[in-house]
């Protein structure tokens, strides 16, 4: 991605993620937090990870955050008021933030062995293409250099997280078992 | 240097191109078949009126195309009427509202395929905007943000009826969003790619989804078909019932008129955009006829082939040139648009003949029927994919599976269901 690129939309990001507790009013909040997960599907995008992108606008902006304002004006909600500023709040926030920030810096500053992003041109693309089955969709379309990401996530995830994959897939019907189960006890 | 330009000046020639010149005047004339259709089918005849007032100089007849103009007049007049914002609205809200609902509508189109390679000046091109290997999910991934629009102008006109309308969009969008998703898997599964230019080429070649009259080894006019279309006919059963799923749901996505809950006039006066005037409201007005001609080139592209004519013809058609310019993918470009505006007819045809349904009969049909339906088509067409690698054993089993599944969730609903009132007067 051109750095260009990536400096736009890492600032629409920001200015989103500083928005969503600069206002006052919850509405503009949660179009904040959309505006800001719009931005990161697009950093997702300029990495070459369409699938993840796309996804993050589908299950974030376009599902999750709909829910979000749909109960937020159900509910009503009116703006936030300035609030007296008490201590301890700020305390803990500002020692949580500093926790995160020796954190981060603990994380970059270490030397990783893969500091340097692959690269993805058609050379290095069809050198991967040997470590997939012969004739296989993933194989043909690393040989003609283009990038099948929506392909590898599958493989990868029927592979080798196979078992953690069924065991979330579990999980989530269980969770959607129960609040038909709930939901249906506080009508009766 | 030179070939960033020339490249940027392709890419916004085309954005152009298939955005103002192609899918944007499709909207007024979606809106004058409407009319006219409505017209036939409730025995009137429509605005055919509108055109050169040619008498008006002393000739013997009007120039009229039709009523061809009709949209335009109408367009006109909406430009020119009170732009009145009421007192007691959510100003910057009200504002956005209409801009959300029409520009993810003609954002979707950067991924439809409207033709071929065509080969100008030397240069070979695609007839799609952004060739994206996600495309499907691309343009649920956006359509998916028109909700904002619908909710937030309900909410920030701040009275009764606009709120209820965006309330209801808002459910109805989010459950017909899980039915669409699911309904197409079994065509994703099918051609193995999310492609869309590749999904419409297989097609182009190997029969459309749902008519699957030839195949590489011809038509249905010559024996080798009949040897080798029975895996074709097979998948034809899942790829009816996701094609019928995602049709309806794509009705519902779009409020039009079986569902068009969010904006019913006999009870919310009209939805969402009650307290709009003039182009705020035609821009709702716009991203909802938008709206429907991209779920249209959608459902055209993965169940009818998109621009391919069939029968094998399509590679002599894309050869065609003229000197060196190869200009068959446009012949490509009129085909789609003709499958486009007959799909939108039926669309019409839909509207002016099906009556509304209630809300818990929309959410019924939604979550109890479309939801278990698209589910168990998922399974039945992977076993019809799987079938030619499985042991004779395994499918039965697979089979005599699916159809207790099938037999269990029928069961399940009929049970869940309260017995139905009687009423009496």
């Amino acid at each position: 991605m051109p750095s260009y690129l990536f400096w736009l939309f890492s600032t629409i990001m920001l200015i989103g993620a500083v928005a969503v507790i600069a206002f006052r009013n919850p509405v503009s909040s949660a179009l904040a937090m959309v505006t800001s997960f719009v931005g990161l599907a697009a950093l997702f995008i300029g990495l070459s990870a369409f699938f993840v992108g796309v996804i993050q606008i589908l299950v974030y902006s376009g599902a999750i955050m709909v829910l979000f304002l749909f109960i937020i004006m159900l509910l009503d909600l009116k703006d936030e008021k300035k609030r007296s500023e008490s201590f301890a709040p700020l305390v803990a926030g500002l020692a949580l933030v500093g926790v995160f920030f020796i954190q981060l810096m603990g994380v970059l500053s270490n030397k990783l062995p893969h500091q340097v992003a692959p690269t993805i041109d058609k050379a290095s693309l069809a050198a991967a293409a040997g470590d997939f089955k012969e004739g296989s969709k993933i194989n043909e379309a690393l040989a003609s250099g283009s990038l099948p990401d929506v392909h590898l996530i599958g493989h990868t995830l029927f592979t080798e997280y196979n078992l953690p994959l069924q065991i979330l897939g579990v999980l989530l019907l269980v969770s959607t078992v129960g609040v038909v189960v709930l939901s249906k006890r506080q009508t009766n | 240097m030179q070939e960033i330009l020339l490249n940027l000046a392709i890419i916004i020639t085309k954005v152009v191109f298939f955005t103002f010149l192609v899918v944007l005047p499709l909207v007024p004339l979606s809106v004058y078949f409407e009319r006219r259709f409505s017209a036939i089918i409730q025995d009137r005849v429509g605005p055919n009126r509108v055109g050169i007032p040619l008498t008006l100089f002393g000739f013997k007849k009007d120039f009229h195309f039709f009523g061809l103009i009709q949209p335009i007049a109408d367009g006109l007049k909406l430009f020119l009427k009170e732009d009145f914002t009421p007192e007691h609205v959510r100003k910057a809200f009200y504002w956005l509202a209409p801009a959300l609902t029409v520009v993810p509508a003609l954002i979707t189109v950067c991924v439809v395929p409207f033709g071929p390679d065509v080969t100008l000046f030397g240069r070979t091109e695609k007839l799609v905007i952004a060739d994206l290997d996600v495309g499907p999910l691309f343009v649920f991934a956006i359509s998916s943000l028109t909700v904002y629009g619908i909710t937030l102008a309900g909410w920030s006109s701040n009275s009764k009826f606009p709120f209820i309308g965006g309330v209801r969009s808002t459910a109805q969008m989010i459950s017909y969003e899980i039915c669409l998703g699911l309904s197409i898997i079994p065509v994703l599964l099918y051609f193995g790619t999310l492609n869309l230019s590749n999904i419409v080429e297989y097609q182009a070649v190997n029969g459309w989804l749902i008519l699957p009259l030839w195949n590489e080894s011809g038509s249905v006019f010559s024996a080798g078909y009949w040897q080798t279309c029975g895996p074709q006919w097979l998948f034809w059963i899942p790829a009816f019932i996701a094609f019928v799923i995602f049709t309806v749901s794509i009705f519902a996505e779009t409020n039009r008129m079986p569902f068009d809950l969010p904006e019913c006039e006999t009870e919310l006066v009209g939805g969402y955009h009650t307290e709009y005037s003039s182009m705020k409201f035609a821009m709702f007005f716009m991203g909802e006829y938008a709206a429907m001609v991209i779920g249209s080139a959608l459902i055209v592209t993965l169940f009818l082939g998109g621009w391919s004519l069939g029968f094998g013809a399509d590679a002599a058609i894309a050869n065609f040139s003229i000197g060196a310019f190869k200009i068959g993918g446009f012949i490509h470009l009129g085909i789609f648009l003709g499958k486009l505006l007959l799909f939108i007819n039926f669309f019409i045809l839909v509207r002016w003949t099906v009556p509304r349904f209630r809300y818990d009969q929309l959410m019924k049909l939604g979550w109890v029927i479309f939801f278990e339906a698209a589910l168990i088509n998922v399974f039945l067409a992977a076993l019809i994919i799987a079938a030619p690698e499985l042991k004779a054993v395994i499918i039965v089993i697979g089979f005599v599976l699916l159809v207790a599944v099938t037999a269990a969730v029928i069961w399940v609903a009929k049970v869940s269901e309260p017995p139905t009132k009687i009423l009496r007067a």
